[in-house]
């Protein structure tokens, strides 16, 4: 058994050692991300405000972040007439 | 120059307090003085291992709430002249804590002492940022284990942002500490290397403390390691790890296994040692 065990075993410590490296990549890019939605939702606000009357409930700013690709959403529901030259 | 020390983990059981005590412990041994801080609020345990729990009557929650002078709440070692130890208390919540208070008190304890050991509580709550916020370095506790690793990580991201050094633009000088580390396993690929951490954490290696039976038989007697068992591999770990933090460079022991015989590999025999 021993014997067996001796020449089977896989080497489990690479194995921990990749997960954590990807797994903390991942999660040190992440850290920091919630206030950085935050902070872009004030700002991108900020701007849009200033020419067209919001309503600041009815705004939704997502960040994801793929494999591939990285994406910024900013849902802004303008009121009737909003657009509409004076 | 004072210095205050936290040490922290994220994750619990890593062995923050036997390492608090242990390195308390081996600073004093050399002539520093020093106090251990225990922000454990709640769940202390830093009184126990250092073998003082029947002489704890004020805590750090009455200095902090200006029930108790701090000398009150201060506990001398019986064994150390130069160590002392400031208790959690045990009956109130971490919410008693409020970080003016604690500034305070490590203020006062500054004035007092070359060392001021913070032992964190786990996890990353109040209690764990209240003990790092106003530490001028960091030693962050970690088993050779992905959960510890990636909590440790995780801390070391608190300690560069949470911290008052960190907010001041300077940044907090951080140590690995690896505890529980079986080098005969790791060297067997079953247990990840004190290298493989180091290049995953990214930080300067303090030391490695390998698995012991002597830890566990010094918290038992409520005694710090290197009080307890100074010849011992901890202890001597623990000891190379103070004389570091005060600056001096002490070369790295071997983490190598011991050897063993073809034969007692074979079937599995332990060595003689273990």
């Amino acid at each position: 058994m021993s014997l067996l065990k001796f020449f089977v075993k896989g080497r489990s410590a690479p194995v921990a050692r990749d997960r954590l490296q990807v797994l903390l990549a991942h999660e040190r890019t992440l850290a920091g991300r919630a206030d950085l939605a935050e902070v872009l939702q004030g700002e991108i606000l900020e701007v849009i405000a200033r020419r067209i009357p919001i309503d600041r409930e009815k705004v939704i700013v997502r960040l994801d972040r793929g494999d591939q690709i990285s994406t910024l959403e900013i849902d802004i529901e303008m009121p009737a007439g909003a657009l509409t030259p004076t | 120059m004072s210095k205050v020390l936290v040490v922290t983990s994220g994750k619990g059981g890593v062995g923050k307090t036997t390492s608090s005590a242990a390195l308390g412990a081996a600073l004093a041994q050399s002539g520093q003085n020093v106090v251990v801080v225990d922000f454990d609020v709640g769940l202390r345990n830093l009184d126990l291992v250092m073998g003082a729990e029947r002489r704890v009557i004020f805590d750090l929650i009455n200095v902090v709430q200006g029930d108790a002078k701090l000398p009150q709440a201060l506990i001398r070692d019986k064994r150390l002249e130069t160590l002392w130890l400031l208790p959690a208390s045990q009956t109130r919540d971490k919410e008693a804590l409020t970080e003016a208070g604690v500034e305070r008190v490590i203020d006062d304890l500054r004035a007092r002492f070359d060392w001021i050991v913070c032992d964190s509580p786990a996890g990353i709550e109040k209690g764990a940022t209240l003990a790092m916020r106003f530490a001028d370095a960091a030693v962050v506790v970690a088993n050779p284990e992905v959960s510890s690793v990636r909590d440790s990580d995780r801390i070391i991201g608190l300690l560069d942002s949470k911290t008052r050094l960190a907010e001041e633009g300077t940044k907090i000088d951080k140590h690995l500490l690896l505890t529980r580390y079986d080098a005969a396993r790791a060297s067997r690929g079953e247990m990840m290397k004190v290298e493989d951490v180091l290049e995953i954490l990214a930080i300067p290696l303090l030391g490695v403390v390998q698995e012991s039976p002597d830890v566990l038989t010094a918290s038992n007697f409520g005694a710090p390691v290197t009080l307890h068992n100074p010849a011992s591999p901890a202890a001597r770990a623990y000891a190379d790890a103070a004389r570091r933090l005060m600056g001096e460079t002490v070369e790295a022991r071997s983490t190598r296994p011991e050897r063993r015989s073809l034969l007692d590999r074979l079937f599995g025999r332990k060595a003689a040692a273990a």
